[in-house]
């Protein structure tokens, strides 16, 4: 009986701890400390309007824009409000016809040679924000001609926008496609 | 592997394997009731709670009582947060309005935290609010970690103790492992996570224009939410212009945090830690790692302490960490291997379906093996789209029992399991009496080992066999063929054995699923549990029988390569045939 009466209460007190001061002081900390990231890292334009955020990519198909992977996410293709991947199996024939298909659309968007597999392959998230250099570097001359600027002016852009691995060896090297395309817009209006 | 990925990959496993002796004797020290540095801020804090609740520490448990202590306290749990899940949309913390959760869901997902699962068959940002997130969820991520390391130091007092029937108290041991052990440690991690871009703030979903908008074709939906179908019943799609999203907010680092620290795994989003906001960096992503990995390897150690011979602690560590490393490599070189039917398309690389970008191939490789190693669960990869052999490898880790290194407690005392079958095997073959830590194995111990390491596997050959066979089962598979399969075994694989990853694409939130997953979960956590427990009682009443010539010794390499063996051994007489069904036929035919 006295157990009985130990867990209950138990249950009160450590749903209090756990459930109510931890994440209160931990969100207390955050706000204090590191406000821009533990509201989301948006990115602001100057008059200081939320344009997107640096970690949540976004849809582009305009081929003035780069592209970024596919992604499964319900509705339209990186829909933050429900994240997910594909969850198709490697042999499942749908699965294939849909990459086949993405194949397609990137050879007559007008890239060349061997395709980078992310750029056919959905994300885990569906909100991945960042391909890989190669893949950015595959796409200059389509990006270059839709807007009129120069292959060079282009490479510059992208070589100026690869984020190394962090502290010089943890991860992949990688472009933000969203940092990318708002740096394009803003050298090529 | 390029040079950078074997460079992160060693640099982990030192930092790891150098953080298990402090926190291991740490925790020794804890559970032993010693002082440490803590205890000036907490000592006080901890017998405040044991007035209020009304606990003499000092009084200590019979196996009975302790078990009987446990399942109580569990079940006060599950019965709370069963409760909040049905009535969601009254509580507070609700920005979004979510509705609440229809019961065959509620009663799965109760089940599911509490034992330490966190299956999910809900999408966190489309259904639970900040409250049942944060109230709810996240205390279970603590107390059903905290109740597993309960179980195991039970445990290990009763190889340590002799002729007594006492085992400690359970409301000590519990409180101790989350004061002392969970709480500091996801507190520091979590700033460490937020640092790097894991939200934390308790804002309404936020609006973000986009650059570019998007065209796409809603399916029209009725006030009710369910599909509008023309004449000829096919459902109405109306073009929608995409001008701005919805981006989902809330505390996401406090829980993040403690659900890799405790080996839960339930994600605060769908996609889990492979969702930018809960996994940002290459830096969070390997603390993710390591902080699954870190308790259940520290308790090896904590184990050596407490049965004084820390080399019985590090012989049992070497077993975890040789099966964890080659399934690592395993996995690996299969996804970097890349899809050979993809490959036809005229593609180039690894296997990058559901996987990120900003994880190397290494660290998402280590990241899957480590959550299904252990009972986490949390992804950073979906496991549904790995290929054939890799998504084998983590179906493997999770079917031999979660064990290499297993759930905080929960794998050490499977491990102790194990090796107990191991010391007894051997003993029948050389004709001695089989003893582990001067403790005669006899028949209850035997009976309860191999109750303990079985019924897992016992209740996923069952259950997939009958999903097998029950059409509703068969229609929740998302891939056609031997995948489908592979989703059913899956399932029932990762929630009889408290893991909570999936094969994702599986409908999973039907009555059939729910119910029996539940089922599943309750049976795979609490059977083990309470014979652990009795094997406990029994040993504790033992004498100690000093080691003589004919004792196997269990602390040298070649007792550590046996216990490896059996557990192999055991795993693959269970699973080989229902693996030859599932990924392998899958990997044969993708071969062809």
């Amino acid at each position: 009986m006295q157990d009985l009466k130990t867990a209950f209460v138990m249950f009160i007190a450590f749903t209090i701890i756990c459930g109510g001061i931890y994440p209160a002081i931990v969100t207390g900390i955050a706000q204090a400390v590191f406000p821009e990231q533990a509201n989301g890292s948006v990115i602001k334009d100057k008059s200081g309007k939320a344009v997107g955020s640096v970690l949540i990519g976004q849809p582009f198909s305009d081929p003035k824009y780069f592209w970024p992977r596919p992604s499964a996410t319900p509705g339209f293709a990186y829909n933050p409000a429900g994240s997910g991947g594909s969850n198709s199996g490697p042999t499942n024939t749908a699965y294939l016809e849909t990459v086949a298909d993405r194949v397609k659309g990137l050879r007559e968007a007008g890239l060349a040679g061997p395709i980078p597999a992310e750029l056919v392959q959905a994300s885990a998230s569906g909100l991945d924000p960042h391909i890989t250099p190669e893949a950015a570097r595959l796409q200059i001359p389509c990006v270059a001609k839709a807007r009129g600027v120069s292959d060079a002016e282009l490479t510059r852009l992208v070589t100026d926008s690869i984020e190394d691995r962090q502290f010089g060896f943890l991860g992949e090297p990688r472009v933000n496609v969203l940092a990318l395309n708002l740096a394009l817009d803003k050298l090529a209006p | 592997m390029s040079a950078y990925e074997w460079v992160e990959t060693i640099l982990f496993f030192v930092v790891l394997l150098a953080l298990v002796k402090p926190l291991g004797a740490f925790m020794a020290r804890v559970y032993q009731g010693e002082r440490t540095f803590l205890s000036p801020v907490l000592a006080p804090c901890e017998n405040l709670l044991y007035r209020i609740c009304g606990v003499d520490r000092d009084e200590e448990m019979g196996w009975k009582r302790y078990a009987f202590a446990m399942l109580l306290f569990n079940f006060a749990l599950f019965a709370a947060l069963f409760a909040m899940l049905l009535f969601q949309h009254l509580l507070p913390l609700n920005p979004l309005k979510f509705r609440a959760f229809s019961w065959q869901l509620a009663l799965n997902s109760a089940v599911s935290f509490v034992t330490n699962t966190n299956w999910q068959n809900y999408s966190g940002e489309l259904t639970a609010s900040y409250f049942t997130q944060m109230v709810g969820l996240a205390v279970h991520n603590f107390v059903s970690a905290a109740t597993g390391m309960a179980v195991v130091i039970a445990l290990i007092r009763g190889f340590v103790r002799r002729k007594t029937s006492l085992l400690g108290n359970f409301w000590v041991d519990m409180t101790r492992s989350i004061l002392y052990v969970l709480l500091p440690i996801a507190l520091v991690a979590s700033l460490v996570l937020i640092s790097q871009g894991v939200i934390q703030n308790f804002s309404d979903y936020g609006t973000v224009p986009l650059v570019q908008a998007v065209r796409y074709d809603k399916t029209k939906l009725d006030d009710r939410g369910n599909l509008v179908r023309d004449a000829a019943g096919k459902p109405v799609v109306e073009a929608v212009t995409v001008r701005e999203v919805t981006v989902p907010m809330g505390p996401v680092a406090s829980q993040e945090a403690i659900k890799e620290l405790g080996t839960n795994g339930g994600g605060f989003f769908n996609a889990n830690s492979s969702h930018p906001y809960e996994n940002p960096t290459p830096l969070s992503h390997y603390l993710e790692i390591l902080l699954i990995l870190l308790i259940p390897f520290a308790l090896t150690h904590t184990f050596g302490r407490m049965v004084g011979n820390p080399r019985q602690g590090w012989a049992l560590l070497s077993v975890m960490l040789f099966v964890l490393i080659t399934s690592f490599s395993v996995l690996q070189t299969m996804e970097a291997k890349g899809n050979p039917l993809v490959a036809r398309l005229g593609v180039e690389g690894a296997n990058l379906e559901g996987k990120e970008i900003r994880f190397s191939l290494a660290g998402t490789s280590l990241f899957e093996v480590s959550t299904t190693g252990t009972s986490c669960g949390a992804v950073a990869a979906m496991h549904d789209s790995l290929t054939p052999i890799g998504g084998m490898v983590t179906m493997c880790l999770i079917l031999l029992g979660e064990l290499v290194p297993g759930g905080v407690g929960s794998g050490l005392y499977t491990m102790l399991a194990f090796a107990v079958i191991a010391v007894f095997v051997s003993g029948l073959m050389i004709g001695r009496t089989p003893e582990y830590l001067g403790k005669k194995i006899e028949v209850r111990e035997m009976w309860l080992s191999l109750l303990t390491v079985l019924i897992a596997g016992i209740t996923v050959l069952i259950l997939s066999g009958i999903a097998m066979i029950t059409p509703s089962a068969m229609a929740s598979m998302a891939n056609p063929g031997a995948h489908g399969l592979s989703e059913v075994l899956y399932a029932f694989a990762s929630m009889a054995n408290n893991n909570g990853s999936a094969l994702a694409g599986i409908s999973a939130n039907t009555n059939f699923y729910n119910l029996l997953g539940s089922f599943a979960m309750i049976l795979g956590r609490y059977l083990p549990a309470v014979a652990v427990l009795a094997m406990a009682g029994s040993l504790a009443e033992k004498k100690y029988v000093p080691p003589s010539l004919g004792t196997l010794p269990t602390d040298k390499a070649p007792f550590a390569i046996w216990l490896t063996l059996v557990i192999l051994i055991v795993g693959a007489l269970s699973f080989f045939p229902a693996l030859a069904l599932g990924p392998i036929a899958e990997y044969l035919s993708m071969m062809r």
